[in-house]
């Protein structure tokens, strides 16, 4: 067991699901800044309220590409407000655990699927909290 | 196939030092301090292991001081020069930028207990100069530490030219050889240096023993106090199998260097040359003054952890001076030493070989690690990015 890693995280490590690029995607969310070595990239389709596709590309450690491989399925045919009660606590707990030193890397999966929710709601003119994306932002970074 | 690629790290005990260690676990396990027959068979075995490093490395038997570790022969040889020059209040103390830990570490320490610190930088390629020195050097400086070869990269630095400077203005030269010593020529009378460490188990020697060479004259102070082994340098029973085990792999290693040298520098180059093929890759270190067995890359666009695992999961086992593997939040301090960015210091992979490192192995790195550094750039999100960018 790889840097203390459950098989889990290995598992969508080595096999990540849903792990891609998506063409007109409904939403994006991009979070994490090179310098600190994590960047993700989250791309969803969304269809009556359910997210029926999503993708991710990720720059980052094992538990980085782990984390946004177990986040993707766990909002993968749920409705949008099941992804944005998605916590970074259900992503660590479905992949058995995660080192201490890698929970930000579950923290920055839930942000960055708040941050292609976010997205998906400004493009569509969708009203929403504002508060509901408090603290987001800031992580984002541009190309 | 596994590929054994991270000898700078630790390497593989050789049968030869194993052999020469076991009889003093069991048979022969009497301390050397003791007058009977067993301390005495401990004792000889000691003196014989003692004398056989001063030939491997030309000093004096007198000269050489067993310890635990080559981090803790950098501890003792740095705070006893801080704290012999503090005696005359010399108390400036100069290092570079790259040092291993145990060196930085052990400055900052005696930072806070008032000492100053002249952290020298280096150049684009890890080296320090003799000038860089000569600069630094006051009427107050009590010690200069700078090691002989670079652990992360492998940049081997002048310090034979180093120590003729430090001499000249009378200051205590230390140099940290763990990495260098059985690795390249190092010959004490031709060196210069004052004091010097280095480790048991990075030259195929066991683990938990090191050396501290203190030229004679030179004041040498104790970390440990206790019973007066080593001449009251280092107090603690002797480590009889892990002396006797280092003695044997040191003489080994030295036997064998430059042939061993001579093949690895082939075997080095054409990695080198391999990887460079890799679009947006760059060597880290020296391109010539390096040591035999070390590559270091960046690949920019992906990060070190991934690229580790990846590699480790088709058989080849390396390092990387990522964060991530760091355990901290900032890569590796030699990379951004060298002036890279923290973007690319997260994408570093370090391949360290040694005497049983084969070609073959080195084809097998070759054939695996483009694919995986090509599937991580795949799946990276700063990637395409990156390649429309100008090239630096």
């Amino acid at each position: 067991m790889a840097m203390g890693y459950s098989d889990a995280v290995m598992d969508h490590f080595i096999n990540p699901r849903n792990v891609g690029k998506m063409e007109n995607a409904d939403g994006v969310g991009k979070v994490g800044n090179a310098r600190c070595g994590d960047i993700m990239k989250i791309y969803l389709r969304v269809e009556d309220s359910i997210i029926t596709d999503v993708k991710f590309n990720t720059f980052g450690c094992a538990s980085a590409i782990a984390t946004s491989s177990m986040a993707t399925e766990l909002i993968k045919g749920k409705p949008i407000d099941d992804a944005l009660a998605l916590t970074n606590q259900a992503v660590v707990d479905a992949l058995d655990g995660l080192p201490s030193v890698k929970i930000h890397c579950s923290v920055l999966a839930e942000e960055a699927i708040k941050a292609a929710v976010k997205d998906y709601y400004d493009r569509h003119g969708i009203e929403y909290d504002p508060a509901l994306f408090a603290g987001l932002g800031k992580e984002h970074e541009e190309e | 196939m596994t590929v054994y690629a991270d000898n700078a790290a630790t390497t593989r005990c050789g049968k030869a030092a194993l052999n020469a260690m076991l009889p003093f676990f069991h048979k022969e396990f009497g301390n050397p301090s003791s007058l009977h027959s067993y301390g005495q068979k401990a004792s000889a075995a000691l003196q014989t292991a003692r004398e056989s490093v001063a030939r491997s490395l030309g000093a004096s038997p007198q000269e050489i001081y067993f310890t635990g570790s080559g981090s803790e022969s950098d501890n003792q040889a740095i705070r006893s020069a801080a704290l012999t020059g503090a005696k005359k209040n010399k108390r400036h103390l100069i290092t570079s930028a790259i040092e291993h830990h145990a060196v930085l570490h052990t400055l900052n320490q005696l930072k806070r207990e008032g000492f100053e610190v002249t952290i020298l930088p280096v150049d684009k390629d890890g080296l320090v100069t003799p000038e860089q020195v000569a600069d630094a050097i006051r009427m107050d400086s009590a010690l200069v530490t700078i090691m002989t070869a670079n652990n992360e990269v492998g940049t081997i630095e002048p310090v034979a030219e180093i120590a003729k400077v430090c001499k000249e203005k009378g200051v205590i030269f230390h140099t940290d050889a763990v990495q260098a010593a059985g690795h390249i020529p190092l010959d004490i009378k031709t060196l210069g240096a004052d004091m010097l460490s280095l480790s048991g188990h990075k030259l195929h020697g066991p683990k938990g023993v090191g050396v501290l060479w203190c030229r004679k004259g030179v004041p040498l102070l104790s970390l440990i106090n206790g019973g007066g082994q080593e001449r009251m340098r280092r107090a603690g029973t002797e480590n009889i199998p892990g002396i006797v085990g280092l003695a044997v792999a040191l003489e080994e290693a030295v036997a064998e260097l430059n042939e061993v040298g001579a093949r690895l520098t082939v075997l080095r180059d054409k990695l080198i040359a391999g990887l460079s093929q890799i679009e947006r890759s760059r060597l880290n270190g020296h391109p010539t003054k390096r040591l035999p067995g070390n590559v270091n890359f960046c690949f920019e666009g992906i990060e070190g952890e991934s690229l580790l695992l990846l590699l480790d999961q088709k058989g080849v086992c390396a390092s990387s001076g990522s964060a991530c593997t760091s355990g901290s939040l900032d890569p590796s301090h030699v990379l951004l030493a060298l002036g890279l960015p923290h973007e690319i210091a997260h994408g570093s992979l370090r391949l360290s070989f040694s005497r049983e490192t084969t070609e073959a192995e080195i084809d097998h790195i070759l054939s695996v690690a483009p694919p995986v550094v090509n599937y991580l750039r795949s799946i990276s999100p700063v990637w395409e990015s990156i390649q429309a960018t100008r090239r630096s």
